[in-house]
């Protein structure tokens, strides 16, 4: 039995034994008790954030680049109430997060009190699971049961409330291995039969395409090896979602590039046409699916999830495989080994010469301008110029998030971090400081649109203080782009409140945080300009003034199937119909 | 008087979100095992009214003291997959240990307890007690111008015995949802 100990030291002392070396959070009168604590001692860093929400990206970003659980510490009421954003954005991305916040004493709780909110109420349907404890006692345990939660099965965020009173009484602390863990178990490993069904129809396909997502980074390392593996063994084309980037290489000589609405011609195409698709850790989201009744209308569906509920919610599969990517995959790779299959490489063959047919469309080719940046152009040169360095890449939403994932090819995984399911506009400037925090030596870069950029602005105070040389490239087009698409391709080209007409001057916006701010406009200065940016060894701000009026291509209108694809400079008009109006 | 006894559901729906053109409904009937925690509740209802899932009656109650677990029976609706789907749900709740769906899992008893305030004189007080009779009701309470029947049974049982009441003076109806156990 260990000695008694306050509540606050508990919580500093949980987190050192989980391995915690970086707090992101901001203080205030609720969680002023393990603020002191975190004062007196030095194993664990805390980065004071400039908003709550910001704390919270930080943590994904620190957690996306690691593998590791990211942690976040916000105060009673709007402490927490902020956080909220950041929390449902890691749900939708299965992000691993604790978020601590502070709470009035239990003695006041339901009294309207100051900076009171129900808290864990509020964070219900955002979370992984939550807590609220009222006892010192039962403090560490849950604690240690949330790291686990939120880093095994499909990974999730978890907030544990924490009201004043709790942090100032003393306690029992509850040792690491110790704490109750049995009661959430997911299961890991897949079912054998289905797993064996599955490498039978491999053996057979002649049009099969492997779709991968998010999961197998979650999975870790090994799962994204064993992918690399099934591919070079099978020769199967792969694509992947938004989150996956990176799980296979985008060099491999097997990639086609990212999937779904401004996915890639190529892949979309295979996906549609196919006769065996394998979705491995994804989640047939509509940004890949369109329009569902229509999706890769001829194959036989494999899906392989940790999450039950994720199997047969949108599309319906023929082989589903409920388990952990890297249990799966070694286990198929075990059987299809053993087994001594191998692919029907004529047909595969075959439809290598229709992959290329589709790859020769080159759909990411756009007009060049000699007088104006093209943000295509821009991210060819960012990915050209940066490509060689330890690099991380993270974004805001829009245009040119979905520009960045087709310009820049990512090697290896947890390199790339978005915000794809929530799509949170302000996510990429925070979660460049959480990565940059785990990754003092790399290159990470941001890139943004000016409008997202704005929306968290304020963390460049963050990045000044601790010395943070995260890179912003805002592509500047003084304009909501993805929304003035939108509203050429189905509003008749009338731009309601898509654009600004104050924004600040970035350079001087920059200069006044302390940082550098570099402008550039000309497309023959582009080059040097990154070089300046990158060598810089603190934190920039990159202005890049682009062509305003650019559209991002290929896309899938909202409602069409993947064969609908509209292809860079086609006629936008009156692409979009009713029934796909109404979507997002 | 015509029996108007009502063949199937209850049409007492806590939450009617669903599209009304979708395909076919099923009923089912779910047993779920908790831990008994704050809060534990408020999670499986906030599954069905953020996804939008019915819930026809739900009951709780804890079910094993030393062990801090409740069982909350569900009785919802929805097509098969809709019903595949509130099972995952349900199933990745962190406090949900077990999901039972008694519909599929095999036959099963359900029954519902209801209490009955039925009020009127003359015949009809007396037409009520006899009806009470029939339907093995008890009366719990009564005084010179009310009873209170206790009934137990399936909802349809209940349904009915309602439907008969209604014209009798049948003032309130409280029912505590469906408890199931499969048999055997």
């Amino acid at each position: 039995m260990t000695k008694p100990m306050t509540g606050a030291k508990m919580v500093v002392q949980a987190l050192k034994d989980q391995g915690v070396e970086v707090v992101f959070g901001y203080p205030g009168g609720a969680v002023l008790p393990i603020y002191d604590e975190i004062f007196q001692q030095d194993d664990i860093r805390h980065v004071l954030v400039r908003h709550e929400q910001a704390a919270v990206h930080a943590a994904e970003g620190y957690a996306r680049s690691t593998g590791k659980v990211g942690v976040a510490l916000v105060t009673s009421g709007p402490g927490a109430t902020n956080a909220v954003t950041g929390l449902t954005d890691a749900l939708m991305d299965s992000i691993p997060i604790i978020v601590l916040s502070g709470q009035v004493p239990t003695f006041m709780i339901g009294n309207d009190a100051f900076q009171e909110a129900d808290t864990v109420g509020i964070t219900r349907p955002c979370t992984k699971h939550n807590w609220l404890v009222k006892e010192t006692d039962a403090l560490s345990g849950v604690i240690h049961e949330a790291f686990h939660v939120a880093a095994s099965g499909r990974p999730g965020p978890v907030l544990i409330d924490i009201p004043k009173d709790v942090q100032f009484a003393s306690g029992r602390y509850t040792q690491r291995e110790k704490a109750r863990l049995s009661r959430y178990q997911p299961q890991v490993k897949g079912d054998a039969e289905t797993i064996a069904a599955l490498a039978q129809a491999m053996a057979t396909a002649k049009k099969p395409v492997i779709y991968s997502g998010g999961g197998v980074i979650n999975s870790g390392n090994q799962a994204s090896q064993l992918l690399r593996e099934l591919v070079a063994e099978t020769d199967f084309p792969i694509t992947s979602t938004l989150m996956g980037l990176g799980a296979y290489p985008a060099s491999g000589k097997n990639w086609l590039g990212m999937l779904g609405m401004h996915g890639l011609y190529e892949a979309n195409l295979a996906t549609h046409g196919c006769d065996l698709l394998i979705n491995i850790g994804a989640r047939f989201d509509d940004r890949i699916t369109g329009r569902v009744d229509d999706f890769s209308p001829h194959s036989l569906k494999a899906h392989i999830d940790i999450d039950a509920s994720s199997i047969n919610k949108i599309v319906h599969v023929d082989l589903p495989i409920l388990g952990d990517v890297a249990n799966v995959l070694e286990d198929l790779l075990r059987i299809w080994r053993d087994q001594g299959s191998v692919t029907n490489r004529e047909a595969v063959a075959k439809w290598w010469r229709q992959i290329e047919e589709w790859r020769a469309v080159e759909c990411l080719k756009f007009s060049p301008s000699g007088k104006v940046i093209k943000p295509q152009h821009a991210l060819s040169r960012l990915e050209a110029l940066t490509k060689d360095h330890d690099r991380y890449i993270t974004t805001e939403v829009g245009q040119h998030q979905m520009w960045a994932a087709q310009y820049i090819g990512f090697e290896a995984p947890n390199r790339w971090m978005t915000s794809g399911g929530l799509g949170t506009m302000g996510y990429g400037h925070p979660a460049s400081i959480g990565v940059q925090m785990a990754h003092p030596d790399a290159l990470v870069i941001n890139v943004a649109g000016e409008a997202s950029w704005l929306m968290n602005m304020q963390e460049l105070g963050t990045a000044v203080q601790y010395r943070l040389p995260v890179k912003q490239f805002i592509l500047n087009n003084e304009r909501l782009g993805m929304v003035r698409q939108w509203q050429e391709l189905l509003h008749g080209e009338r731009y309601s409140h898509s654009w600004s007409e104050a924004l600040p001057d970035f350079v001087k916006l920059a200069e006044a945080f302390g940082a550098k701010g570099i402008q550039c406009k000309d497309p023959d200065d582009l080059d040097d300009a990154i070089r300046e940016m990158i060598e810089h060894p603190g934190p920039v701000i990159f202005d890049c003034l682009v062509e305003k009026h650019e559209n991002c291509f290929p896309m899938i209108p909202s409602g069409e199937p993947h064969n609908k694809m509209l292809l860079a400079n086609a006629e936008t008009q009156g692409q979009i119909t009713a029934p796909g109006a109404v979507l997002v | 008087m015509t029996l108007k006894i009502k063949k199937g559901t209850s049409k007492h729906s806590a939450y009617d979100l669903r599209n009304p053109n979708s395909s076919v409904s099923e009923r089912h009937t779910l047993a779920v095992i908790v831990d008994n925690e704050a809060g534990v509740l408020a999670r499986v209802i906030g599954l069905f009214s953020g996804r939008g899932y019915n819930i026809e009656s739900l009951t709780v109650a804890e079910i094993d003291h030393t062990g801090h677990t409740s069982r909350i029976t569900i009785v919802t609706t929805g097509t098969p997959a809709v019903i595949v789907q509130i099972k995952a749900q349900l199933g990745r709740i962190v406090p949900v240990h077990e999901v039972h769906d008694l519909t599929v899992e095999g036959p099963s008893v359900e029954r519902e307890l209801a209490l009955f305030k039925v009020s009127g004189q003359g015949e009809k007080r007396v037409e009520a007690l006899r009806l009470a009779d029939v339907f093995r009701s008890r009366v719990v309470d009564s005084t010179l111008e009310t009873f209170t029947f206790e009934l137990t049974g399936s909802p349809q049982k209940i349904d009915a015995f309602a439907d008969l009441m209604r014209p009798l003076g049948l003032k309130e109806l409280a029912r505590t949802g469906v408890a199931a156990l499969s048999r055997g």
